[in-house]
């Protein structure tokens, strides 16, 4: 009786303590993650440097639902749409591709919000929270595919202009491919 | 008006509790909840005499009971007279409760006919959109520049029919003043109409009373019904762009306003703040409570607000403004100015 | 647990015991934990759905309690607005979909039903089990959700857009869709097996006509649930397919509906209420019969009354959408079918008055809580008669006044009938009395704590309170009467526990129960208590509407039924006249594996769709093995019809 009770115990916080961080609702955020633009490096350090890979980065915004779906309101709030469409690209380049110019990792798509990108991209910094940038950074990746179907968001309330991002097959990205390599 | 005389009246709505008839159907201020307000009343001492009958049978019927003990009393036998008496007294009793509900219902319909028939011709127009958690004002008007734009306070005229057209941006929301007149639910890609007259002047409280989200609970809205003279006074005030600020702390104040996250989702006409993510501006101080009825417009409310929304209202869609000290009082005074 | 062992022999004549005794070995259920999971018998099946449901109505009762405490006073922070909106919603989904109608219509249904028709065992004893293990499955798929953080949060109705797919991210209102399509599958296949008993297994004798009132609300509700399920059904699909695969159902930009929804929610939604409402008012008709010792007065009204609340319930729903703006021709047409569904329930109320008048009132504890339903749910009726009417109802709606209604009647309708059945029928289940102290104690401060908690709501409604806010702002006059009704709970959860105690310490040392100690008049009181495995020693016949104080000493009883296999009767289903014989499945283990599979199934298609095709084999290998054919005794002769179960 006492070692079932126990193990009814045991039970009960493995099922408590694996809570899903897909349902978090972060609503308090954690301190600034300013110092997340200084570890970001697109390019190395020698004049006419290729570019060298970003080492993965991770972004506790994207493994909860309720963020990423937060970061696609914001997404359509700020007007990201204006310059980049729904991810099919226009005045700016096209997010739901496998080129990434300035690198595909969390933390190298929230450096590219915050500081803004030679030919068109603004810098948001100081315009944009930053566990807002990081919610549409999460968004950002998703619209490639690149988080898994459980976090990614489902058919917008919106007109039917392409495929859901739980829908969207993987896009890999080829690493930073730099302004150049963009129409591939 | 402005100035003093204005601030005046904001403290004093401020420092006053809601008095106990406010936002209280039984105490209506507008003609259809006064008819609702009878209808209400009609039935329900109907209904009370209907519960004091049946409970006096019940009672009368409970009152004979025999001696409790383990033993269960033989069974009755048929009685002729009794069952037919009673079956009398049963087909009267559904007669009269066919009668008493076809009573109710007609009046019920005729009622609703009263509350939602409008005949005038003249409206003041009013297209409010339902947010997650506040309330969009617009009273269209044929000329764009005459189209006033504003956020979870009505301004209405005394005795002058309002219709107001409903629509949502996002989830269902329901507007109901309860003062005013019944509830109608804002259903995204539905348009609805409804209309109301205020005969009284006041400020009537009213809250979303459809279930919409995390701030569900802090979505209310105020409806101002002043004389037609003060109607039109604070709709031309409504129009006018944003007032230049006069003192150093009040331009630091829209420096800091342009340069930070404010006017990505807040518009301030006459300056480059034109976003429709979050509420008008423009005319902030000019409104008696913030943040959807929730704060009253005060310095310290608004910068408690502008610093921490989320402390406020946990889940709304401001973000918090980690700003310098400086900066916050700046930004307090600048919106302070804005009347 | 320890209930009485069934008395072999429920005969004054001991040389029917050899009958008895091979009786009972026929209808034996295994035993063990693999027995567990065989066991079909409907005794069984009605108790586990019985105390589950009760499990899961504490439970409820707890998020209730959480609700009361958040809003106590204004701007509380006890719980904050997210986990707030999982509790209010878990504690609607919970008592309606977990408690209430696997309590009063599946837990009480599924136990009396065949003792009341004279039957050994239910008919499709084993859907009957799948059903339970169904059920079970789906409270525990929301209750796990709850514990793991992805409680549904939109309210028990989910309404569209604000549980579709852009408002409601992650997976929470998935599992409050499947959890809807487990508990409707698992009552629709109850509907099956109880309107199947009621029509086919009822003793000889006993025509329509004479059928008592419990068991016509039974097949009542049966055929509602079987009317009214599927909506709900459409509305959980319909969402899961809108969240899951990208479907536009409820999406106006793509041309859309979010009021379809609605109307298909409450389609099944109003019927539900009288789903739970009419078995408590066929509970308080047998009562009140046995307790003023006289037939019921107005049996055919009343029966009619039965069947037209049913067929009326499907007519009101949009009374739950007067605020949406739909045309005032259409909603007066719904007030006239609210105001006029009222009548049949006067007529009940009515009858039940006259035959208290005229009887010889014995009030005993199950009356005593029939009087505290008259009392609680005449009210609750009386205020749905004001909600029946539009522009009240634009007043009122979405606010404390509503929730105060429906606590009325359904605490009122559903609750205190419960109570008194489960006093009432406590003795024949575990061969024991509860004891009317405790009991009138649990009473008093049940129906005490009750109206002060939940009268003082209508108060809120009236003051503008809206449902579903985690807070209110301190000057808004609410907190006087919010912790007034704060304040009720603490003696409702008092009596509940009493009532607890009650039942644990009854089961041990209560008063032993004959067979019948209330004296009542149906056949389940002609067996002893608890009941034999195989329910009646001779299936009975009967001449009269109340057999056991009308039936003549020397009333036929069947023969011909074999004793060594398990043969059951299946009669007519107007006049009841016996047509042939059937013979029971007995014990299997395939209702729950099938249950099993088709758990993981469900629960698999939240998160992945392959779930279906992984998951649709082994259903299928579970059906086979349910559906083998099992051959027959050869010395059984085999009539033209036969039945698979």
């Amino acid at each position: 009786m006492r070692r079932q009770l126990q193990l009814g115990i045991l039970l009960a916080a493995t099922i408590v303590g694996a809570s899903c961080s897909r349902e978090d609702r972060i609503l308090r955020q954690p301190p600034s993650a300013n110092d997340t633009l200084n570890t970001v490096q697109v390019s190395g350090l020698n004049p006419g440097a290729n570019s060298i890979p970003t080492p993965p980065n991770s972004n506790m915004y994207q493994e909860s639902a309720y963020a990423v779906s937060e970061g696609q309101k914001l997404y359509e709030s700020y007007n990201c749409v204006g310059c980049h469409a729904h991810g099919g690209g226009g005045i700016g380049p096209p997010l739901m591709d496998r080129n990434w110019i300035y690198g595909s990792e969390p933390g190298n798509i929230f450096a590219t919000i915050m500081q803004g990108r030679p030919n068109g991209m603004p810098s948001f910094r100081n315009r944009v929270p930053e566990y807002q940038a990081w919610e549409i950074a999460a968004y950002v990746r998703s619209m490639a595919g690149l988080l898994p179907k459980s976090v990614s968001p489902n058919r917008s309330d919106q007109m039917n202009i392409k495929p859901a991002e739980s829908s969207t097959p993987k896009q890999v990205p080829t690493g930073i491919t730099g302004a150049g390599e963009q129409s591939k | 008006m402005n100035g003093a005389p204005k601030l005046a009246s904001h403290l004093l709505a401020q420092a006053m509790p809601l008095d106990p008839g406010s936002h209280h159907m039984l105490y209506p201020a507008a003609p259809q909840a006064g008819h609702i307000e009878w209808l209400y009343w009609f039935i329900f001492w109907i209904l009370f005499a209907v519960f004091i009958v049946m409970i006096a049978a019940f009672a009368r019927a409970g009152a004979k009971t025999r001696a409790v003990s383990s033993v269960m009393l033989p069974i009755l036998e048929k009685d002729e007279e009794k069952d037919r008496r009673a079956g009398w007294a049963v087909g009267s009793a559904i007669g009269v409760t066919v009668i008493t509900l076809f009573v109710i219902l007609v009046l019920s319909v005729v009622t609703g006919k009263r509350v939602e028939g409008l005949t005038s011709k003249n409206p003041v127009s009013i297209q409010i959109t339902g947010h997650q958690w506040w309330w969009e004002i617009i009273y269209p008007n044929p000329q764009a520049d005459q189209t006033v734009t504003t956020a979870n306070e009505i301004h209405v005229p005394v005795g002058t029919p309002v219709v107001v057209m409903t629509n949502s941006k996002d989830v269902i929301h329901s507007f109901w003043a309860p003062n005013i007149t019944g509830k109608r639910d804002f259903l995204p890609g539905y348009s609805s109409a409804f209309w109301f007259q205020i005969d009284k002047p006041g400020t009537y409280h009213g809250q979303c009373a459809e279930f919409c989200g995390l701030q569900h609970a802090h979505m209310g809205f105020s409806i101002v019904a002043e004389s037609v003279g003060e109607f039109q006074a604070w709709q031309q005030q409504q129009l006018k762009p944003a007032a230049e600020p006069l003192t150093a702390e009040a331009l630091r104040g829209r420096e800091v306003f342009l340069t930070h996250a404010c006017l990505m989702c807040h518009t301030i006409r006459g300056t480059d703040a034109g976003s429709r993510v979050g509420p008008d501006l423009t005319h902030v101080a000019s409104r008696n409570m913030i943040a959807a009825e929730t704060l009253p417009n005060t310095a310290g409310a608004l910068a408690g607000w502008v610093a921490d929304p989320q402390r406020i209202k946990p889940g709304t869609r401001m973000s918090p403004n980690p700003l310098e000290p400086d900066d916050l009082q700046a930004i307090v005074a600048y919106l302070q100015t804005l009347h | 647990m320890a209930l009485a062992e069934p008395i072999l022999a429920n005969d004054q004549d001991t040389g029917q015991s050899e009958v008895a005794l091979r009786l009972a070995r026929t209808w034996r259920q295994p035993r063990g934990l693999w027995g567990w999971f065989c066991n079909t018998h409907h005794t069984d099946i009605g108790i586990r759905f019985m105390v589950t449901a009760f499990i899961f109505f504490l439970l409820g009762g707890v998020l209730a309690a959480a609700i009361r405490l958040q809003l106590i006073r204004p701007e509380n922070s006890f719980i904050g607005p997210d986990l707030y909106n999982q509790v209010f919603s878990m504690h609607g989904s919970t008592m309606i979909f977990l408690f209430a109608v696997p309590m009063m219509f599946q837990g009480f249904g599924v136990y009396i039903v065949p003792l009341m028709c004279g039957a050994r065992n239910i008919a499709f004893p084993r859907l009957n089990a799948f059903s339970y293990y169904l059920y079970v499955g789906g409270a525990l798929v929301l209750w796990g959700g709850l514990l793991t953080n992805t409680g549904p949060d939109v309210g028990w109705f989910a309404y569209v857009p604000l549980s579709g797919p852009a408002y409601s991210p992650g997976h929470r209102s998935d599992i409050w869709s499947q959890m809807i399509t487990f508990t409707e599958v698992s009552a629709l296949g109850v509907a099956i097996c109880i309107a199947t008993t009621i029509l086919r297994h009822r003793a000889p004798g006993m025509t329509l006509n004479r059928m008592p009132v419990l068991l016509w609300e039974k097949l009542t509700i049966s055929l509602a649930v079987i009317f009214a399920m599927p909506a709900v059904m459409v509305a959980s699909g319909l969402l899961l397919l809108d969240r899951l695969v990208g479907t536009h159902f409820f999406n106006p930009a793509e041309g859309g509906d979010v009021l379809l929804y609605q109307h298909l929610f409450w389609f099944f939604g109003h019927p539900e209420v009288y789903i739970i409402f009419l078995p408590g008012a066929a509970v308080v008709s047998t009562l009140v019969e046995c307790f003023s010792r006289r037939r019921i007065f107005g049996y055919t009204p009343i029966v009619v009354s039965v069947v037209a609340t049913g067929f009326l319930g499907f007519s009101v729903w949009v009374h739950h959408m007067f605020a949406t703006g739909l045309p005032q021709l259409s909603e007066s047409f719904f007030t006239a079918a609210s105001l006029m569904i009222v009548i049949p329930t006067g007529t009940q109320f009515f009858c039940w008055v006259m035959t208290i008048w005229h009887g010889r009132l014995q009030l005993r504890l199950p009356m005593l809580w029939c009087f505290g339903f008259f009392f609680v749910f005449l009210i609750g009726g009386l205020s749905g008669v004001m909600l029946a009417s539009v522009p009240v109802d634009l007043q009122v709606h979405d606010t404390y006044f509503v929730v105060a209604h429906f606590h009325y009647v359904l605490i009122g309708g559903a609750l205190f009938p419960m109570f008194a059945g489960i006093y009432f029928w406590f003795p024949k289940i575990t061969g024991r009395m509860a004891s009317a102290t405790l009991g009138k104690w649990h009473f008093w401060l049940f129906f005490i704590g009750f109206n002060i908690a939940f009268f003082t709501l209508h108060f809120l409604g009236l003051r503008g309170m809206p449902r579903r806010v985690y807070t209110y702002g301190p000057d808004m006059h609410w907190q006087g009467l919010n912790m007034l009704a704060s304040s009720g709970v603490i003696l409702m959860t008092v009596g509940v526990l009493i009532f607890l105690a009650n039942v644990f310490r009854s089961l041990r040392v209560g008063e032993m129960a004959g067979n019948n100690p209330w004296g009542d008049a149906g056949l389940e009181w002609s067996m002893s208590s608890p009941p034999p495995p195989y329910n009646f020693l001779h299936v009975p016949t009967v001449s009269g509407r109340d057999p056991l104080w009308e039936d003549p000493p020397d009333q036929p009883v069947v023969v011909g039924l074999r004793d060594d296999i398990r043969e059951t009767l299946v009669t007519h289903s107007l006049d009841a006249d016996p047509q042939h014989k059937d013979e029971d499945p007995g014990p299997s283990i395939w209702p729950f594996l099938c249950a099993l599979t088709v758990s993981a199934a469900f629960v698999g298609s939240i998160f992945t769709p392959w779930a279906v095709p992984i998951g649709a084999p082994p259903v299928i290998a579970t059906l086979i093995g349910w559906l083998w054919p099992r051959g027959q005794s050869p010395s059984l002769p085999r009539t033209g019809e036969s039945w698979v179960h």
